[in-house]
């Protein structure tokens, strides 16, 4: 009951006064409601209210904090009992309304849904190798970068270097170059995989930090003798696909696109696409033959071996399969910030999105794309925001402890203290929390 | 281009020794930890890299005030030991330790651990830099007594007195830690609990304080080669700890990991190839390639040493139980 009302005054809060303090509110009410003891029906009907409360809050004020709100409800609904139709309906509302209508008011809501759902549809290919096969890879975003710069080259003046022909492809290209890049960085995978994988646990770990370190060394200087990267300058501009359709479609739907916001909402929706068909494929595959040959080889490698289960194909599987998802990827990522340079591909982007699996939880779906979610806000939002009020609010505290600058800090102290208090991570797979427990 | 070569080539050897010391010296810490737990500690890097911050500041606040420059070194040389140490006591006792009560099975726990260890240490030590000095890339302030240099063998090589010291220094080391492992009552120890720790627990040996040991010793060690990695490269900041760090791995592999003369003979062969390819490979390929692709070359040695010995030169083949 307390749940109910909470959430009921913060309905009333967001109506008189929208911004951080009511959102803050709702997220004290959606905790209670997460926490308390409340019948399914109960539950559902708090959680549209909030959801209400968050979204008006958002169109409002267009404080980032209500996005969170957001995405909290979306764990919400994934993983506590709520009436499957609402279930269904509200995550529905959230994804296709409530981000949307929030992101008319603040485009960098759209930034943050685009860069949560691109490093969410990877840490959900990271799962795969991680989580699943229990294979620790740690050049992941070599495999990112490979998918990047397959667009890229040939999505700009780049490929002129060294081919024949009318560059940059038309735009329309680059759903064909998503095809593409899942044969080309299933082949990286294949040739990072073919030497990596015959090694085990920790020296697999490290032979796949080299190999991705070459990647992006290889980045870094094939700006000569030819010039197929263009070195560390990156590429710019990449082209986009053009979206009159979208306009058009968009148009009789009553939605008047402006240049602002045409391509956010554009990406934003085709980044949701994408994540669901990569869930589709991770569930299919976890209850596939692979899958379980994966998680057999992840729990006792040897023991599956004498079952019979090849180990280097089964495990070359798993890393192509994860390296593809990635590749997509870094298409669409190469195309909506229309700009590829080797920075984004470093050692620190591999480990982000390894700690985004981990925070989530190894091997479980709704973990993965909350672990992104969480990062990804805590990155881009949380700590610049927290930047900004130092910087405003305590001038007199020098630059040097810019809190936006330790990002770093903050994903190790993540790791530190989840492989201490809770190595699970936070919504645990069924089989990885009884492996944990018996430990 | 073959004359190119060989006139290069008595330069490029012992250039190539001055790397593999300094190598050796970081991979002995990876070795002994790995010896004693199996745990690749990642964070060994930023130990390393502490070092060298730490031989940085004492030179900048000493050096005025010492006239001596060898005693100057002598005390960087002791404090970046001294502090490494510590900090490496530090990360076991917090990071490493709760997880060996907890028991965890599995072996990407302490690795992860490891990984997030070594985050938090390089911006913690940007951090402290950035508040002190208002910077965080260093430059290590030279002293006179040790800028000098000579010429060998009718100056076909041509060698800074600061590259002495930095072979001097890590032999010493090197013959002390053996010693220290072989003779001593603390190396039997070491070399007990890693054989069986539990079994050497029941000896009478307090496993906790010789792993502790274990960390502060080779800890130190790449406290004291980060100091002589500061005075030879000058240039220091956070982050320079991750490549040696990563090449010191490989040579530890690459002589066969857990092995203490194998880690020094695994950074002499990778100091010399790494040098070897860095100097060479612009004159070889008519300046197409350069020299950033040395970095290449370690990583592409220690996939192959991997797949055709992975117990490393002087390793030996362990068995696995079923």
């Amino acid at each position: 009951m307390t749940a109910l009302a909470l959430t009921l005054g913060f309905l009333l809060f967001t109506w008189l006064a929208p911004g951080a303090l009511s959102a803050l509110f709702g997220l004290l009410a959606l905790g209670v409601t997460a926490f308390g003891r409340l019948s399914p029906s109960q539950r559902g009907l708090s959680l549209a209210l909030l959801t209400l409360g968050f979204t008006l809050g958002l169109r409002a004020s267009g404080n980032t904090l209500g996005l969170i709100g957001l995405v909290g409800i979306l764990v919400a609904l994934t993983t506590l009992k709520v009436p499957r139709l609402l279930q269904i309906l509200l995550g529905l509302a959230i994804l296709l309304l409530s981000v949307p209508i929030a992101g008319f008011a603040n485009t960098f809501i759209f930034e943050l849904g685009i860069q949560i759902g691109i490093y969410a549809a990877m840490a959900l290919g990271l799962n795969v190798v991680v989580g699943m096969a229990g294979l620790l890879d740690l050049g992941y975003a070599a495999f990112f970068a490979v998918g990047a710069y397959t667009w890229a080259i040939f999505g700009s003046e780049q490929a002129k270097n060294f081919l024949q022909g009318n560059f940059p492809l038309p735009g329309e290209y680059m759903y064909l170059f998503m095809a593409i890049a899942i044969v080309t960085t299933a082949i990286t995978g294949l040739l990072i995989g073919l030497p990596a994988l015959r090694l085990r646990g920790d020296y697999l770990a490290i032979v796949t930090l080299g190999l991705g370190e070459v990647v992006r060394i290889l980045a870094n200087n094939l700006d000569h003798p030819i010039n197929f990267t263009n070195g560390p300058q990156g590429i710019t501009p990449v082209q986009r696909p053009p979206i009159d359709w979208f306009h058009s479609l968009a148009a009789s739907l009553g939605l008047q696109l402006d240049a602002r916001t045409d391509y956010q909402l554009f990406f934003y929706l085709l980044v949701l696409l994408m994540i669901g068909l990569v869930v589709l494929v991770n569930l299919n595959l976890a209850n596939s033959r692979f899958g379980r040959a994966w998680v057999a080889i992840r729990e006792d490698e040897i023991a599956a071996r004498s079952m019979g289960i090849p180990l280097l194909p089964t495990k070359l599987l798993a890393f192509m399969t994860g390296a593809a998802f990635s590749g997509v990827m870094g298409v669409i990522f190469a195309a909506q910030r229309t700009f590829v340079s080797p920075e984004s591909f470093t050692l620190l982007a591999s480990i982000t999105i390894l700690a985004m699996v981990i925070l989530g939880g190894m091997g479980s779906i709704p973990g993965a794309i909350l672990g992104a979610a969480a990062l990804t806000i805590l990155n881009l939002d949380v700590l610049k925001t927290f930047s900004e009020f130092v910087r405003t609010s305590l001038p007199q505290i020098p630059s040097q402890v810019d809190p936006a600058k330790y990002e770093r800090l903050v994903f190790g102290v993540i790791l530190v203290l989840m492989m201490i208090f809770r190595p699970e991570g936070l919504i645990p797979e069924k089989r990885h929390r009884a492996e944990m427990e018996e430990a | 281009m073959l004359e190119q070569i060989l006139v290069l080539l008595p330069q490029v050897i012992f250039d190539g020794f001055l790397l593999g010391f300094v190598y050796a010296m970081v991979a002995l810490g990876y070795t002994m930890v790995y010896g004693v737990l199996e745990l690749i500690n990642f964070a060994h890097s930023e130990i390393f890299m502490i070092g060298a911050v730490v031989g940085v500041e004492v030179f900048r606040y000493l050096a005025p005030a010492l006239p001596n420059g060898y005693l100057l070194l002598l005390l960087a040389l002791l404090l970046g030991g001294l502090i490494a140490g510590g900090t490496a006591i530090l990360v076991e006792r917090f990071a490493y330790r709760p997880l060996r009560k907890r028991g965890t099975t599995n072996r990407l726990v302490p690795l992860i651990t490891a990984i997030g260890v070594s985050f938090i240490l390089q911006d913690l030590v940007r951090l402290i830099e950035g508040l002190w000095h208002n910077e965080f890339f260093l430059r290590m302030r030279t002293v006179e007594a040790l800028e000098g240099s000579v010429e060998l063998f009718g100056g076909a090589i041509f060698a800074q007195t600061k590259a002495f010291i930095v072979i001097v220094v890590s032999i010493l080391m090197l013959v002390g830690l053996t010693y220290l492992v072989n003779r001593t009552k603390l190396g039997v120890a070491i070399r007990a609990v890693a054989q069986d720790l539990s079994t050497a627990s029941l000896m009478g040996i307090d496993p906790d304080r010789v792993i502790s040991r274990t960390f502060l010793i080779g800890g130190s060690l790449g406290g004291v080669a980060g100091v002589l990695f500061a005075l030879m490269y000058t240039t220091v900041n956070p982050y320079v700890g991750f490549l040696p760090g990563i090449k010191a791995f490989t040579a530890a592999v690459l002589g066969g990991i857990g092995n203490i003369p194998g880690a020094m003979l695994g950074g002499l062969v990778l100091g010399q190839l790494e040098n070897f390819f860095g100097t060479y490979l612009p004159i070889l390929t008519n300046g197409n390639f350069g020299t950033e692709y040395k970095d290449v070359v370690a990583f592409l040695i220690l996939i192959f040493i991997l797949l055709v010995r992975p117990q490393g030169l002087l390793g030996q083949v362990v068995k696995e139980k079923v």
